[in-house]
């Protein structure tokens, strides 16, 4: 039942937010030439709170310092994009840090910090198969740079059976 | 370091190879040559080489690093950031896919899975018929085919196939479907698998250790992390290159900017990147054909769970195919695919997996276990279906790329081919790369829920390894961006040299492609220059 609240909701504000809450984000911003990706206050919150629902189920589990490690390494990757993809997904953070829009778009009446894996489980569901392609694209980023994070790391490889690379090569 | 592997790159560079780090640059700086290249991929390599051998003095300018064996640590976490366009996350406009596509010296060479295939007849045929490219023909072309394949080392490949790609070639036969063995551009091959994070022991003949040390070797000047901003244009000519020398983390620039003047010009950035080079020059496009005909091999992905090992991280990453379902049809009917095997290693296989959550975690518990198929639809014969189109904003490429409905009905045809395929290779279950699709657990499962799936952008999972078109060539100036020797129709000084001059997708992994018929371009336009006949590569050079 979650699932098709949030659902609706997000279908009848969703343009509303998308055309307005993009505007206004980027009006903050307007007129500033590329500048690289900043992961900070309500941003980085939203990270934290979107992470452990994406991982959740992975061994041995998302602890704090985990949680952490994953968030830095997501942000590194974002640093290694070429500034306009760079500002894409501030875009995006910048949309889910704002009360407003993350409360149309998600659901999430609170602060990141206080949402619960299950009700970032239920608006990434909902983004998954949005019929607004800005959303799916959305989740698809998030999907991508979290798990992609987690699996790059050497410490979850063990879970998978992956052995690593050869090690005639290594130094 | 105790690498026991020599580094032809670490040699040439001790040995005084001119090279410039843009990153290092300390002022700006003007360089003048008699051919100034841009990229240093499939195409700019042989240019480079069959230019320099020619006794002309060449400058190649590359956007990413010089990376050599001696960076190559077969983890993705560092190589897709360092290796690959956008860390190996390159996407079309609206998201829907993405384009694995190189980022370094060597470009795609660099980082690709050495699969060669000469250009399909039926490609060939389709541009003489359509775009008046008389000259492409098998018989005009194959000694630049056996010219390029013993430069590089392309061969058969005679060590088995590891299970990954065994399972495609039992599964098929258990159907009737013939399979090849893919020929690999490789010398001394460990089989170790690690291709696409850059070849740790430099049995790749990639560009990174043929073409580009030899043009270095005979007087060639690389310059790297320098992005190729703007062709400065009067009239017929161009005059000069202007290039943003970036920052040492590889895309920031750092104010600095490199000048190079020459008396020609070859573009060759790869698909995307020539087109918008291009674009931001302004340069002539009279029938407003620069970035437009853009073609992906838009890739489908289907995973297949077994109860043996498959480790498909291990050994060459693809050995074996199918073109079976390229054959099925007119060139032009219902859009064909070529079946390939995928490497799996963590990473990607994470990010390709739909869904997220426990579900996620499960599938990746299995990854040891994992078969993967690829099909490459062959895009562009189609008259429905004209590819993407690049365009500029805030002076990057962004490729829009509307999936017609010619190739929804390949994507759907082409799932169920490779379920098939796994149940036939003995599959516990199969789940196609698709956010709702699955896990199915028999071909007759799979055969229903395949066909009721709704295929759209995002819901549908499509990569592309190959990027091809945007600056097509025709006989005719009013159909092509360049004429069928790669000279611009409307610049006198102006060559595009890589895949990008394509005027459909390849229907097969398009490096042998590039390498070829830019050998014939280079060996015409190193004889234009010089008035002499071109020098040949070979192996020893």
């Amino acid at each position: 039942m979650a699932s098709r609240r949030t659902f609706l909701k997000v279908g009848a504000g969703a343009s509303l937010a998308l055309a307005l809450g993009g505007g206004i984000y980027r009006a903050t911003r307007a007129s500033a030439p590329l500048q690289p990706f900043a992961l900070d206050g309500e941003a980085r919150a939203a990270l934290g709170a979107i992470a452990p629902a994406l991982l959740a189920g992975v061994v041995p589990g998302v602890g704090p310092a985990a949680l952490a490690t994953v968030i830095d390494d997501v942000h590194r990757t974002i640093l290694a994009l070429p500034l306009a993809t760079q500002k894409d997904i501030q875009d995006l953070f910048g949309l889910l840090a704002m009360a407003p829009a993350r409360r149309l778009l998600t659901g999430i009446a609170g602060p990141w910090r206080d949402a619960s894996v299950e009700a970032v489980h239920t608006f990434l569901q909902d983004w998954r198969v949005s019929q607004f392609g800005m959303l799916r694209a959305g989740y698809a980023a998030l999907h991508d740079l979290v798990l992609g994070a987690w699996y790059a790391a050497e410490t979850s490889w063990d879970a998978i059976g992956y052995p690593g690379p050869p090690s005639v090569l290594a130094p | 370091m105790s690498t026991p592997i020599p580094d032809p790159v670490a040699l040439g560079l001790a040995r005084g190879w001119d090279v410039i780090d843009g990153a290092t640059l300390d002022r700006d700086r003007v360089l003048e040559a008699d051919v100034v290249i841009v990229g240093s991929g499939a195409g700019g390599g042989v240019t480079a080489e069959i230019l320099a051998l020619s006794g002309l003095k060449v400058v190649i300018v590359e956007e990413g690093a010089l990376k050599s064996s001696r960076d190559f640590k077969m983890r993705e976490a560092e190589a897709y950031a360092a290796l690959y366009q956008e860390s190996a996350g390159r996407k079309t406009r609206d998201r829907a896919i993405n384009i694995l596509q190189g980022r370094t010296v060597g470009g795609s060479t660099t980082i690709n899975w050495t699969s060669s295939f000469r250009t399909p007849a039926s490609t060939l045929a389709f541009w003489r018929d359509r775009y008046d490219l008389a000259t492409y023909n098998d018989a005009d072309l194959a000694p630049w085919f056996d010219l390029m394949e013993q430069r590089l080392g392309v061969a058969d490949w005679q060590t088995p196939p590891n299970e990954n790609n065994d399972l495609l070639r039992r599964g098929a036969t258990r159907l009737g479907i013939p399979t090849g063995i893919i020929r690999r551009n490789v010398r001394g091959c460990w089989n170790l698998g690690y291709c696409g994070m850059g070849c740790p022991t430099n049995a790749k003949q990639s560009m990174l250790v043929t073409t580009i040390p030899s043009a270095l070797a005979h007087g060639a000047t690389l310059v790297t992390r320098a992005r190729a901003e703007r062709l400065v244009i009067d009239g017929d000519q161009v005059r000069h290159l202007v290039c943003t020398a970036l920052g040492s983390d590889g895309v920031t620039p750092s104010g600095k900017t490199v000048t190079l003047r020459a008396r020609h010009f070859v573009v060759a950035g790869g698909a995307i990147n020539s087109p918008a080079l291009l674009l931001r020059s302004n340069a002539p496009d009279p029938n407003y054909l620069l970035g437009r005909r853009t073609f992906l091999h838009p890739t489908l992905i289907s995973a297949g769970l077994f109860a043996q090992r498959v480790d498909g991280y291990a050994g060459a990453p693809q050995s074996v195919y199918s073109d079976h379902f390229l054959q099925q049809a007119p060139v032009d009917g219902p859009v064909g695919f070529m079946l390939e095997a995928p490497p799996i290693h963590p990473m990607m296989l994470a990010t390709t997996i739909a869904g997220f959550g426990p579900a996620h975690a499960e599938t990746m518990r299995e990854f040891a276990h994992i078969h993967g198929l690829l099909a490459l639809l062959r895009d562009g014969f189609h008259p429905g279906s004209l590819g993407g189109s690049v365009t500029i904003k805030d002076g990057a490429p962004v490729l829009d790329y509307p999936i017609h409905a010619s190739l929804w009905d390949g994507a759907r045809r082409a799932l169920l081919a490779m379920a098939e395929i796994q149940f036939a290779a003995g599959a516990r279950s199969v789940q196609p790369a698709h956010e709702v699709a699955g896990p199915y657990t028999s071909w007759a499962q799979a055969k229903q829920g395949i066909a009721e799936l709704e295929y759209r952008v995002h819901i549908t999972r499509i990569i592309s390894a190959h990027v091809m078109g945007g600056c097509m060539m025709a006989g005719d100036p009013e159909r092509g961006v360049v004429d069928p020797d790669g000279r611009y129709h409307q610049l006198t000084n102006l060559s595009v040299h890589d895949g990008s001059i394509f005027p459909t997708s390849i229907g097969a992994n398009p490096q042998l492609s590039i390498y070829a018929i830019v050998a014939r371009m280079a060996s015409k336009l190193a004889q234009s220059l010089t008035g002499k006949p071109a020098a040949r590569p070979t192996a020893e050079a």
